[in-house]
């Protein structure tokens, strides 16, 4: 890093100078830093996927693709599947993103499309951002003694009157496939709604102007126009909310009942791939420990590949608008 | 004479257009739909906000009833003990935040130095952008069974290190696209003035950067701050739980997510009642800090 | 130092550019921004203690080559300079040479005011403290502030953000900042375009007062404004006979010569108005 100090330039009063040596090394290592702490993300992910896929072998390798679609858990007699858990992710995240997605994109058009007066927009938005604070664990206490308790008669109500159809084919004991899904919707929705709120905030004004210029009534013009113009971005809202809900612990472990079953009823306990680690893992022994790493290994798969997915579909929205522009 | 009027009226009357009724109609068809749905919307609106109203209720009734000197500092309760409270795991969740902290801030700040500022557009860069942003949908408990596998085994011992290693796992990802997001909206004249001004990259970025977009960068912080002393599923297995008070770093510790998970599903009045009144502890300190982040980030410069 | 004579039609009508005088002295032979050629063939020479304007229609690149004076556009990756810009004999852009040292000595003033996000003292403060003088911050503050005309509206509130004063103020304070250091040139890219007539005048006054200690260039879209600060003139223009627009020197000289009796026709059709 040498170079020429213009040390013989005469200037009396000037002050300037090259940076010190000091100056130097400062930058050299401020530099430094950050790079490795950039690769250090890199290195993390890595570190994960090696790690989880790392003891997740030795069940791999005992189970095989078995342990994808076996429904025993058993483990004295050390057989292993977690399909029931599969299903029961996969159900409830998809019963939340039907309930939550809708609320989401329906909380997005009321914040967006000038149904309220700003203040109030605000203090409505600020009501979701609080929503999205409350901790799993504390939505879990909540499920248990206020929603399950209120959502019983209901339940059991439907279940007498329409036992016929699947979904309501049990009665509701307690914990089960509802409450956890109800619970699971209110904490993706605003994950859902901040996402489209995004997503319409990008619709270029020109459009809107375009469909109320052809006389449209409100609802026409976000049905028809502002709703397919954003359409991207809300797809990538519902992956992304669906991502959330595939990879939600506590609140379920809480309120699905934690039962090794497949059943379409909306009542019945089930069981998830993040419940199961979270109820099994703290008393488990070695074996079934490995089992459970095998389990970690596909919720990490299942949520990698929708976050990516949500990600790109999210890329793909924003480049649209940007090559508009 | 009226009556060549006439005939001339209805002649007119019959060549003329007819004008559309200007007047407003809302029970009439397309009107009466987008009505309907306005009202649906508002419906769905209130009804999205009912659980917030009746969680807040809840912790402030059930919780706050139990609250008092006694429970923010004395050791939980036994089966079937009166009394007792939750100060350890008040405490335990404060240590495994400020070691999440610690661990999560500076590696975020300065990776997202990098990702703004020294070399946006580099492989590197974007490939640390896209893995920040699906680390953000990592699934918590995974997060503890990483920590598990690579920390709880090799030191044989659970351990508050742990939890607060898995809690920067989840913290990181926040921190460095906020921090990121702050930067770049620092306006592109104040670091041109500074390079003008002979500094280097290092300057620019320590004397103008970071000091301007720190408000920016403090409310991310605070947001995860937040977001981490609510998680549980991460401290499942790598903080586990205690009785007592922290000693040391290196053994089970008592959180309050922790506490509340285990004595929900107690059958015991009092353990349920301590569970409230720790969920709305830990819901006001989640909410101060939300709030302040929020306050935080409105300073614009 | 001896001038080199460019190749190019363009030729230098002024005497009295005194060899002894020259502070900097911009030899430029290419600028490409990646593959489009911006700037060719322009030799500017610059004296001390006087001013010299660059004017020229927009993309003439006379913005480029004020910023190519203190490496400024070693910021824009895909920046290629060809020749030479000697800074009292030695070539800043010499393999050797840190442009970090270079912007040291040589300091600009941009469009836009860009005040930092700190107080009005710690901005002008800025430069004392990067280059780490420790004496009599309080004194060389205000004699900046001073010699920025900028003093009295300001000493009674340094502690205010520099943000909160108005454009022209803004301004000022950067130049005051400029200046605090006393770097001996002074790099000003339009510094009025973004100012009232009020402010502007200010800032004229302002640079014929720094005049006398300082050196400056000014780039400047506005001819009047040339008329009244510059002493020396460079006029640039666009050449598209090869297909693209790149810029280059016609002519220069002083300035109550460029604009009264130019020797090129194209300088005469511009200062006449007749394309802008």
């Amino acid at each position: 890093m040498a170079s020429y100090q213009f040390d013989h330039i005469d200037r009396t009063g000037s002050v300037t100078g090259p940076p010190s040596g000091i100056d130097y090394a400062f930058d050299r290592g401020f530099r430094g830093i950050a790079w490795t702490s950039a690769a250090l993300i890199l290195a993390l992910v890595a570190y994960i996927i090696v790690e989880i896929g790392g003891k997740a072998l030795p069940a791999m390798t005992e189970y095989g693709l078995s342990f994808l679609t076996s429904t025993t858990w058993n483990v004295q007699a050390e057989q292993f599947g977690i399909l029931p858990e599969i299903w029961g992710t996969l159900y409830s995240s998809l019963l939340a993103l039907v309930l939550g997605g809708l609320f989401g994109v329906a909380i997005a058009i009321f914040l967006t499309q000038d149904f309220l007066p700003s203040r109030l927009a605000v203090v409505f938005r600020t009501i979701i951002e609080l929503l999205a604070a409350i901790p799993s664990v504390v939505f879990g206490l909540w499920g248990i003694y206020v929603l399950i308790p209120l959502l019983r008669p209901a339940a059991n109500w439907l279940h007498d009157e329409f036992e016929f159809i699947p979904f309501f084919g049990t009665s509701m004991s307690g914990p089960g496939l509802a409450p956890a899904a109800l619970v699971l919707a209110i904490m993706i929705l605003p994950t859902v709604a901040s996402i489209s709120v995004d997503a319409m905030r990008q619709i270029p004004y020109k459009v809107k102007e375009a469909a109320y210029g052809m006389g449209t009534t409100r609802w026409e013009a976000i049905l028809k126009v502002m709703l397919p113009t954003a359409g991207s971005g809300i797809l990538a809202a519902l992956v992304l909310g669906f991502g959330r809900a595939l990879g939600e612990t506590m609140a379920l472990a809480m309120l699905i009942g934690n039962s090794n079953q497949i059943s379409l009823s909306l009542f019945a306990p089930a069981n998830t791939l993040a419940a199961l680690l979270a109820s099994n893992f703290p008393e488990a022994g070695e074996v079934e420990v490995q089992a459970l790493m095998y389990a970690a290994l596909a919720l990490l798969a299942i949520t990698l590949i929708v976050n990516v997915v949500g990600l790109a579909v999210m890329k793909f929205a924003t480049r649209k608008f940007e090559a508009e522009r | 004479m009226s009556e060549p009027n006439l005939m001339a009226e209805s002649m007119i009357q019959a060549t003329a257009p007819r004008l559309p009724s200007l007047r407003r109609t809302p029970f009439e068809g397309r009107a009466l739909k987008s009505g309907f749905l306005t009202g649906l919307t508002w419906v769905m609106a209130v009804l999205a906000s009912i659980p917030l109203f009746s969680v807040i209720y809840m912790l402030l009734v059930e919780g706050g009833s139990r609250l008092d000197w006694e429970a923010i500092t004395a050791l939980p309760p036994s089966a079937f003990e009166m009394g007792g409270g939750f100060g350890n795991a008040i405490i335990g969740t404060l240590v495994m935040v400020g070691i999440a902290t610690l661990i999560s801030v500076p590696i975020g700040l300065f990776a997202a130095i990098y990702l703004a500022i020294l070399d946006p557009d580099s492989k590197l860069a974007h490939t640390a952008r896209f893995l920040a942003k699906v680390l953000t949908g990592f699934p918590s408990i995974l997060a503890g069974v990483f920590v598990y596998a690579a920390m709880v085994v090799t030191m044989k011992t659970y351990s508050a290190l742990a939890g607060g290693v898995a809690l920067a796992v989840l913290m990181l990802p926040t921190v460095v696209l906020a921090a990121e997001q702050a930067m770049t909206t620092v306006p592109k004249k104040m670091k041109d003035a500074a390079f003008g001004m002979g500094c280097t990259r290092a300057q620019v970025i320590w004397k103008v950067v970071l000091p301007t977009g720190m408000p920016g960068i403090l409310t991310g912080v605070m947001l995860a701050v937040a977001g981490a002393a609510g998680e549980s599923a991460p401290l499942l297995f790598t903080a586990l739980f205690s009785n007592y008070f922290l000693s040391s770093l290196t053994e089970p510790t008592a959180s309050l997510s922790i506490l509340i998970f285990n004595f929900s599903g107690m059958p015991y009045d009092n353990q349920i009642e301590l569970a409230w009144a720790a969920s709305l502890v830990l819901v006001l300190i989640v909410l101060v800090l939300n709030i302040t982040a929020r306050f935080i980030g409105r300073q614009k410069f | 130092m001896m001038n080199a004579i460019a190749e190019t039609a363009a030729v230098e009508s002024a005497p009295a550019i005194t060899p002894g005088n020259v502070v900097m002295n911009c030899e430029l032979q290419k600028i490409f921004y990646g593959d489009f050629l911006a700037v060719r063939n322009s030799h500017v020479p610059i004296e001390k203690n006087k001013i010299i304007g660059f004017i020229g229609p927009s993309g003439c690149g006379k913005s480029t080559v004020l910023r190519s004076l203190n490496r400024m556009n070693d910021l824009i990756p895909v920046f290629r300079f060809e020749g030479k810009v000697t800074y009292h004999g030695q070539d800043i852009y010499d393999k050797k040479v840190d442009p970090v040292v270079v912007r040291r000595y040589i300091g600009m003033v941009f469009q836009q005011p860009n005040p930092f996000s700190m107080s009005i003292y710690d901005n002008v403060a800025f430069g004392l403290r990067l280059n780490r003088f420790k004496d009599n911050m309080d004194e060389r503050v205000e004699k900046a502030l001073r010699g920025a005309a900028l003093w009295n509206e300001v000493k009674d509130k340094l502690k205010n953000s520099g943000l909160s004063l108005s454009g022209g103020q803004q301004q000022r304070l950067c130049i005051a900042r400029a200046i605090a250091t006393e770097p001996d040139v002074l790099l000003m890219d339009e510094p009025c375009s973004a100012l009232d007539p009020i402010a502007t005048r200010k800032v004229e006054e302002l640079m014929l007062e720094l005049k006398e200690n300082y050196t400056i260039a000014i780039v400047t879209h506005n001819m009047q404004q040339a008329m009244r600060v510059a002493d020396t003139t460079a006029f640039f223009a666009v050449d598209i006979s090869q297909g693209s627009r790149t810029g280059y020197l016609v002519e220069m000289g002083p300035t109550q010569q460029i604009f009264e009796n130019p020797q090129q026709q194209l300088t005469r059709e511009y200062v006449r108005g007749e394309f802008s």
